[in-house]
């Protein structure tokens, strides 16, 4: 089978500092695969980059196939893939429903003029996307919060919205951006159980995580990044226990402890 | 009149309130720098300069020396206050907040103008005479080598300023990096207001010399800052020699445009370079395009 | 919509019809007239602003492209005033999309600057163009709208008029808030790029907004140009602009009724002040500064929330 998404020689400068340094990896259908590597290694970026949110310097990124470099953010919620945010970017001052809501709104089409005239089909619309976006709140446990403002959750309940609201675009591929960050031992295994049910319903999900637990217990295969570059690919276990990969991370802590100054 | 001479009589005008677009677009760029606020009342110090320069000297009758630097020390201090009573106190304001309380300020500095003063359009004499110099075929006023020598001056303080004194170099730090500055206990809050005073002093100071030539009315204000803020983001917002330079290039095109064009369209000139700039180019000149994309706005 | 915003609705109809058998002074009903006319135009800057979160500085420019446009083809073009007005909606319309696409590429100060030198250099034109405009003198004897052989020529006429558009640019502007469009609005305003990653076209929505609330403002002017039937370029400058973010500011930019109290208040106080006509600068300044201090998001939604805070 094709694989769903194809980065090749991805490579992202920001002014002098090379961020990403030729990357090269592939996620297949219906995998779970993980991002690791030390604080700095250009994970994130990575994320950034596929979603769009900042342009690449070179390389070619290929979703299902097709490059899609050049699109919008937006389009590419179209296309298929969608996101979480590590530092929680839910929408403060609108429900927990709405936020979810707008997941929904790249798989529906009412527009101003539609609006305007409340047709029909417009409130019917209106209604699928109010249920769908309720059952992805079932599917996360929130739909108890629905009407609640999103600013009034709890961090983890954030990230469960966001999943939800991810989810609510249909995506083939979710990005998750350390869906444990922050989160206890408890509600990280929550969220390790949620990340196996979204792969249950076909899709495939690439994540960033630094939490190790979490990482080797639901990926199939694991990329180590640092400084830029892939320094490593394979199962959880041969990671684990590749050579270069420790250096990086004992490296890591011994010059953390001289230095303070790894950014 | 011959064309070149022509021609180099628009320069010398051009350069004249060039120079005055230039020493707004510089307070623009001191407040900016160091807080991240556009501060859209920068045009009524430089309203407010001129109007208590010609109070001082025609109704309290004091001489002009101690008049020009009372002058400047009085909108100098209305600009601390302000910053206290109105920015001090806001927390986490959002951007549109921010633009309307500026506003809102430079709708009350104007009006407190025509109050205080009346609608009328006042003049100062010029600082050492009218009679004009002749240079190449054209002529310049003295009150032109005024203002060239003061802004002149005022460039070279700045560049002192935040070159080599401790609290120059403080703001400076403040408006690389807020938190990395405060972490190393420069106290962020008094850099923004001593950003605000240091723009109102330059703010007046631009006032005061160009009242003579041109005149000034407590409405002169609004059309200020907003030449002032395209020549400032032509130039590049937060690079000082960039307004510098954008000002002399926006006072010569609108010169220009007004000789040979039409002088009714001219304000619209430094407007549709501001726009073109904006369309364009948001970083400017001399502005890095990195630094335009990563401002928090 | 919700049954709230209908009923509202119903009961401003009801307000409206039934005002002037009480009023039946027609200075009162003239005011009335102004506040509904800037009304239409604060309802689409509250969408604006509100709800999308983008700032305008220079709305003064379309309510006056609207006016001039109507009143220009109506005199020196002989076009009928209704016509006029559709095709002032086309003109302003269509001059607000070509500045919304770059424009809307800019953000906070950046956008509100570019509002600013538009609105500021569409006043200059308005000044300098004298063949068209009638320069700062402006021009004269704009024809009244006519109704068949019915000519809206009274106060009372052009109350119910205006606020019978007032009714529908609500019921429009509300229809647009409580869809899938007014979502996708609050949520640009909410986090612009979040919402584009969601799968938002922002830069779609934005520029639809801004073309809507150009066209509000157009149809203001031209009910202004066939009311007052002279125009000059004065009521289109910077201080008309900013007395409109001042109505929407003070009424609650996130709400429509919001606006329209805004725009009540700002026209219904200065009739008060009227000996201290030069100096309602003056109180607008400091209105607008106390609201922003103090009730960032304006009066409508402070009383709301007070009322709430007393249950």
């Amino acid at each position: 089978m094709d694989p769903i998404l194809q980065i090749e020689k991805l490579k992202k400068k920001f002014g002098g500092v090379v961020a990403v340094d030729g990357v090269d990896f592939e996620v297949n259908s219906h995998q779970i695969k993980a991002i690791i590597g030390p604080n700095g290694a250009g994970k994130t970026t990575i994320f950034n980059l596929i979603s769009r949110i900042c342009p690449l310097t070179s390389g070619i990124i290929r979703f299902k196939q097709h490059k899609i470099n050049e699109l919008k953010p937006y389009v590419i919620a179209e296309k298929g893939i969608s996101r979480t945010f590590q530092n929680v970017q839910v929408f403060e001052n609108m429900s927990v429903l709405e936020n979810v809501m707008i997941g929904r709104h790249c798989r529906t089409r009412s527009e101003i003029f539609a609006a305007i005239m409340n047709l029909k089909r417009t409130r019917a619309e209106e209604k699928r996307i109010h249920d769908y976006s309720l059952e992805m709140l079932s599917f996360v446990g929130l739909e108890a919060k629905k009407n609640e403002a999103a600013s009034n959750l709890t961090f983890q309940q954030q990230k469960l919205l966001e999943f939800a609201r991810a989810l609510a675009t249909e995506p083939d591929l979710l990005l998750l951006d350390e869906p444990a960050a922050g989160l206890s031992v408890p509600e990280a295994d929550e969220m390790a159980q949620f990340v196996y049910r979204i792969r249950e319903i076909g899709i495939t999900i690439l994540l960033v995580e630094h939490n190790m637990g979490l990482v080797m217990e639901v990926s199939d295969e694991v990329i180590v990044l640092d400084s830029g570059q892939v320094i490593a690919e394979g199962t959880p276990r041969e990671v684990q226990n590749n050579e270069a990969v420790i250096a990086v991370y004992l490296g890591e802590r011994e010059t953390e402890n001289a230095n303070h100054t790894k950014s | 009149m011959s064309l070149a001479d022509q021609l180099l009589q628009y320069l010398f005008t051009g350069i004249t309130i060039g120079a005055i677009y230039g020493m707004v677009a510089l307070g623009f760029n001191i407040i900016y720098s160091a807080t991240g606020i556009i501060n859209l009342a920068q045009g009524e110090f430089v309203m407010l300069g001129g109007m208590m320069m010609v109070y001082l000297t025609a109704i309290i009758k004091l001489p002009m020396v101690v008049s020009f630097f009372l002058s400047i020390l009085i909108v100098t201090m209305i600009g601390a206050a302000f910053e206290r009573a109105a920015i001090h106190p806001l927390k986490s304001p959002s951007v549109i907040t921010l633009i309307i309380i500026t506003v809102a300020a430079s709708i009350l500095f104007k009006g407190g103008a025509m109050f205080a003063w009346g609608k009328h359009t006042f003049s100062l004499p010029p600082f050492s005479g009218e009679k004009p110099i002749s240079v190449l075929g054209a002529t310049i006023l003295p009150q032109t080598l005024w203002i060239l020598g003061i802004m002149g001056a005022t460039v070279a303080l700045l560049i002192f300023f935040f070159g080599f004194t401790l609290t120059g170099k403080a703001m400076k730090a403040c408006a690389a990096n807020r938190t990395a500055a405060s972490l190393v206990g420069i106290n962020v809050k008094t850099m923004v207001l001593l950003s605000f005073a240091l723009s109102a002093g330059i703010g007046a100071t631009a006032g005061i010399i160009i009242t003579p030539t041109a005149l000034m009315n407590y409405d002169r204000g609004t059309m200020l800052a907003v030449k002032g803020f395209s020549v400032a983001v032509l130039g590049g917002l937060g690079s000082n020699v960039g307004a510098v330079v954008a000002g002399f290039i926006i006072g010569i095109m609108e010169s220009l445009g007004a000789g040979f064009i039409s002088s009714g369209y001219k304000d619209a000139i430094a407007l549709v370079v501001l726009l073109l700039v904006l369309f364009i180019r948001p970083s400017g000149l001399l502005g890095s395009r990195e630094r335009a994309e990563f401002k928090k706005f | 919509m919700g049954r709230k915003n209908i009923l509202s609705l119903l009961i401003l109809a009801g307000v409206i019809l039934a005002l002037p058998l009480g009023l039946g002074n027609s200075y009162y009903l003239n005011v009335l007239v102004f506040v509904g006319i800037y009304s239409l135009i604060t309802i689409g800057l509250s969408l604006l602003m509100g709800y999308t979160g983008q700032i305008s500085l220079g709305h003064a420019a379309f309510f006056g492209i609207g006016a001039y446009t109507s009143g220009v083809l109506s005199t020196k073009f002989g076009v009928s005033p209704w016509l006029a007005l559709l095709a002032a909606i086309f003109v302003t319309g269509g001059i607000a999309f070509l500045i919304a696409a770059p424009a809307l590429k800019l953000k906070g100060h950046y956008l509100a600057m570019a509002t600013l030198a538009f609105g500021y250099i569409v006043f200059i034109v308005f000044n300098q163009a004298s063949s068209l405009t009638g320069g700062p003198s402006g021009f004269g004897q704009i024809p009244r709208f006519r109704l068949g052989n019915f000519l809206l020529r009274s106060d009372v006429h052009y109350y119910y008029l205006v606020w019978s558009l007032v009714i529908v640019v609500l019921w429009v502007s509300l229809n647009i808030i409580h869809s899938r469009v007014g979502r996708a609005l609050r949520s640009i305003h909410e986090g612009e790029l979040t919402a584009n990653i969601m799968g938002v076209n922002t830069a779609k929505y934005k520029i639809q907004v801004f073309v809507l609330s150009a066209v509000y403002a157009s149809l203001a002017g031209s009910l202004y140009a066939h009311f007052i039937t002279f125009l000059n370029p004065t009521p289109f400058g910077f201080h008309f602009s900013i007395v409109l973010v001042a109505m929407v500011a003070v009424g609650g930019m996130a709400s429509v009724w919001g606006a329209m109290i805004g725009a009540a208040l700002l026209t219904i106080l200065p009739e008060y002040l009227r000996a201290f006509h030069d100096y309602d600068i003056l109180i607008y300044g400091s209105i607008l500064l106390l609201i922003m201090m103090f009730l960032p998001k304006g009066l409508f939604a402070g009383i709301l929330s007070l009322i709430k805070k007393e249950r």
